[in-house]
């Protein structure tokens, strides 16, 4: 029966797969098709130039002691792409994550950002010149309401200035203005009925909608994402996956930090992937999981299992292959 | 009967004060830091020494009294830039050990005998050579006058004039703590408070906000010290770590983060500590000596901040709904 009922499964399994893709391919935005066109022209190697690069670091460093946690030779973000950046755990993403968005100093290397040298911008003028990112652990503002939180994020508000805030007429203009613009990204977050809420009470998976829908108060060009979907549950990650899409859409860049590997195969443009500190692959979603080099990186033991199975999904699974992992 | 209404009213005359005043608006200094910026500033006692000696060598030295006033508040200005600058980038511990260490150096520094030309020593300055420029302000003729139990001169120490002029200097930091706090700036002291790496991220100057903060409240602080000087003297073992944790007392009394809790905590807790002192002494008078009864009383009050803190932690006007996440 078992044995039937496997054999039984591979050629649905396929056929679905084939009908999903088929109707990827029909509901994928212009930008997506038009990112996937460009990036097919490139080389999928590591380092290699892109076409339009956004971001580009080149010999990063960053040593712990005697550990090197990043060591990255090369590396080019195409911009209006979605990248994804995986690797198992203890890869240096994070910390190459902290590095890049001014939260962490390299022991050497520099990089640049929209053509500009960035290697000792603090992170508060770089999220000031369009570099916006969010954080594994959520940072909702707890005391804020929601909409405080939005309103924080906007950028160029004279009562900002300790001056300025003693005459309400300099600034509440440019409040009501912000708050408009606030209602209508938390319209598009399904965030609406709560703004007045404070953060703090809000669950985890709206406090990764905040985090992001307060990240684009702030007019960013790029967008950096540290694991948008963790702890967030499967009902919720079919819409935060939607949301990131429709960020490209709309024309920026986003580079994310993921362990989903569901998520990294069905929206991400480009792939790249980290292993003890060093980037070890780079390519389009469906080729780069089949990379040997990434094969032996991530899944040790279990060659044999697609990296984007959606059978990866089902926490029975996942609590097999982790046990078998622990075995070894 | 006669003695009860004594003791009542001795209580109910600390409601008005100076030194209630003193300690409100250092309340309100200390509430900017911590209450609305999350800065922990142990040392305020520091803050006020610093805007005592400013005020009182001020005028020794012959400054009008405006002159001495604003020399008072740059005094604490300067304390506040000057333990900013290496801790602001730490941490918040670390700014909770330097400010406690500074008030004490600060103490240590007054009574040493090295300054006492201008210091006064161990035994500080007497009031009468620093106070008859204030008192000379006084549009009050001179005489007396009861309002209900309260019956004071009208200029001199411990005077009516004292009194309007502490409590007028109490409600116009109270009306600035209000423009600042409603307005954008406010919001990013409060976001700062959550958590700052959110509000760097976002593309804030986290640094130059907490300056900004820790200025301010400093300021609030000094001229404290100097209202808490005008009717007695300077004495710097007058304010050392006990005057601190009064002040955090006050604070934590009233509602840390509400505009009137620095207030309301002052005058509430002065009420409540003469009331316990004087019902105890004539109460107790045949159990223990007069200066038992202080140290009882010093104790009781460090068992109300412990209760404060552990039952109400929000105060008296604080929001229990704000209290309901997990904040830290």
């Amino acid at each position: 029966m078992s044995v039937e009922k496997t054999e039984n499964q591979n050629e649905p399994a396929d056929l679905e797969e084939a009908v999903a893709a088929a109707a990827a391919e029909t509901t994928r935005s212009e930008a997506a098709k038009r990112i996937a066109e460009t990036l097919s022209g490139v080389d999928p190697k590591v380092g290699i130039a892109k076409p339009d690069p956004i971001l580009t670091a080149t010999g990063v460093q960053r040593r712990f002691g005697g550990m090197t946690a990043v060591d990255v030779e090369h590396l080019e973000v195409q911009r209006g792409a979605i990248t994804a950046l995986i690797g198992p755990n203890g890869a240096g993403k994070t910390t190459f994550f902290n590095l890049l968005t001014g939260f962490d100093k390299p022991n050497q290397g520099t990089w640049e950002f929209e053509g500009r040298a960035i290697t000792r911008t603090s992170a508060a003028k770089l999220a000031r010149s369009g570099m916006v990112r969010t954080f594994q652990l959520t940072k909702a503002l707890s005391r804020l309401t929601v909409l405080q939180n939005m309103l924080l994020a906007a950028p160029d508000n004279p009562g900002e200035n300790l001056f300025g805030a003693l005459i309400r007429p300099l600034w509440s203009g440019v409040e009501k203005r912000n708050t408009e613009k606030a209602l209508g990204i938390l319209e598009r977050f399904n965030l609406h009925a709560k703004k007045d809420d404070f953060a703090g009470s809000l669950s985890g998976g709206q406090r990764k909608l905040l985090e992001m829908a307060r990240a684009l108060m702030t007019n960013p060009t790029m967008i950096m994402l540290d694991e948008p979907m963790a702890g967030v549950n499967p009902a919720l990650v079919q819409s935060l996956l939607g949301h990131v899409q429709a960020l490209r859409d709309d024309g920026m860049t986003v580079l994310f930090v993921e362990h989903d590997m569901h998520a990294v195969r069905h929206i991400s443009d480009w792939v790249v992937v980290m292993a003890e500190g060093r980037i070890v692959a780079e390519g389009p979603p469906h080729s780069v999981m089949q990379d040997q080099a990434v094969v032996d990186a991530y899944l040790g033991a279990h060659h044999d299992t697609d990296l984007g199975d959606d059978a990866l999904l089902d926490p029975a699974v996942l609590a097999r292959l982790e046990a078998e992992e622990e075995k070894r | 009967m006669d003695e009860l209404s004594r003791i009542l009213i001795q209580a109910l005359g600390q409601l008005i004060a100076p030194a209630t005043a003193a300690y409100a608006l250092a309340a309100i200094g200390l509430n900017l830091h911590f209450g609305y910026t999350g800065l922990l500033n142990i040392g305020q006692a520091g803050f006020m020494l610093m805007g005592a000696y400013g005020f009182a060598i001020a005028t020794i030295e012959g400054a009008p009294f405006w002159l001495a006033f604003l020399i008072a508040a740059a005094a604490g200005a300067l304390l506040g830039l000057i333990l900013g600058i290496p801790t602001l980038k730490l941490r918040g511990d670390y700014l909770a050990i330097v400010t406690i260490s500074a008030a004490e150096i600060i103490r240590f520094a007054g009574r040493s005998t090295l300054w006492a030309e201008y210091t006064g020593g161990a035994s500080g300055l007497a009031g009468t050579a620093y106070k008859t420029t204030f008192q000379a302000l006084s549009p009050l003729p001179d005489g007396r006058t009861a309002i209900g139990p309260f019956e004071y001169i009208h200029n001199g120490s411990d005077s009516w004039w004292t009194r309007i002029f502490a409590w007028g200097l109490v409600l116009v930091a109270v009306l600035l703590v209000w423009l600042i706090t409603r307005s954008p700036w406010g919001r990013v002291l409060k976001g700062i408070r959550e958590d700052e790496d959110a509000v760097r991220a976002l593309g804030k100057n986290v640094f130059s906000y907490k300056m900004q903060a820790l200025i301010l409240g400093g300021m609030a602080g000094s001229l404290a010290g100097m209202l808490f000087v005008l009717p007695i003297s300077v004495s710097p073992d007058n304010m050392g770590r006990t005057l601190t944790f009064f002040v955090w007392t006050v604070m934590l009394l009233g509602g840390a983060a509400t505009l009137w809790g620095p207030v309301l905590g002052s005058m509430l807790f002065f009420f409540v500590y003469m009331l316990v002192r004087t019902g105890m002494r004539s109460g107790l008078a045949d159990v223990m000596p007069t200066q038992n009864v202080e140290y009882l009383a010093g104790l009781l009050v460090g068992v109300a901040l412990m209760c404060i803190v552990i039952f109400r932690p929000q105060g008296i006007l604080g929001n229990k709904k704000e209290l309901a996440f997990d904040v830290r």
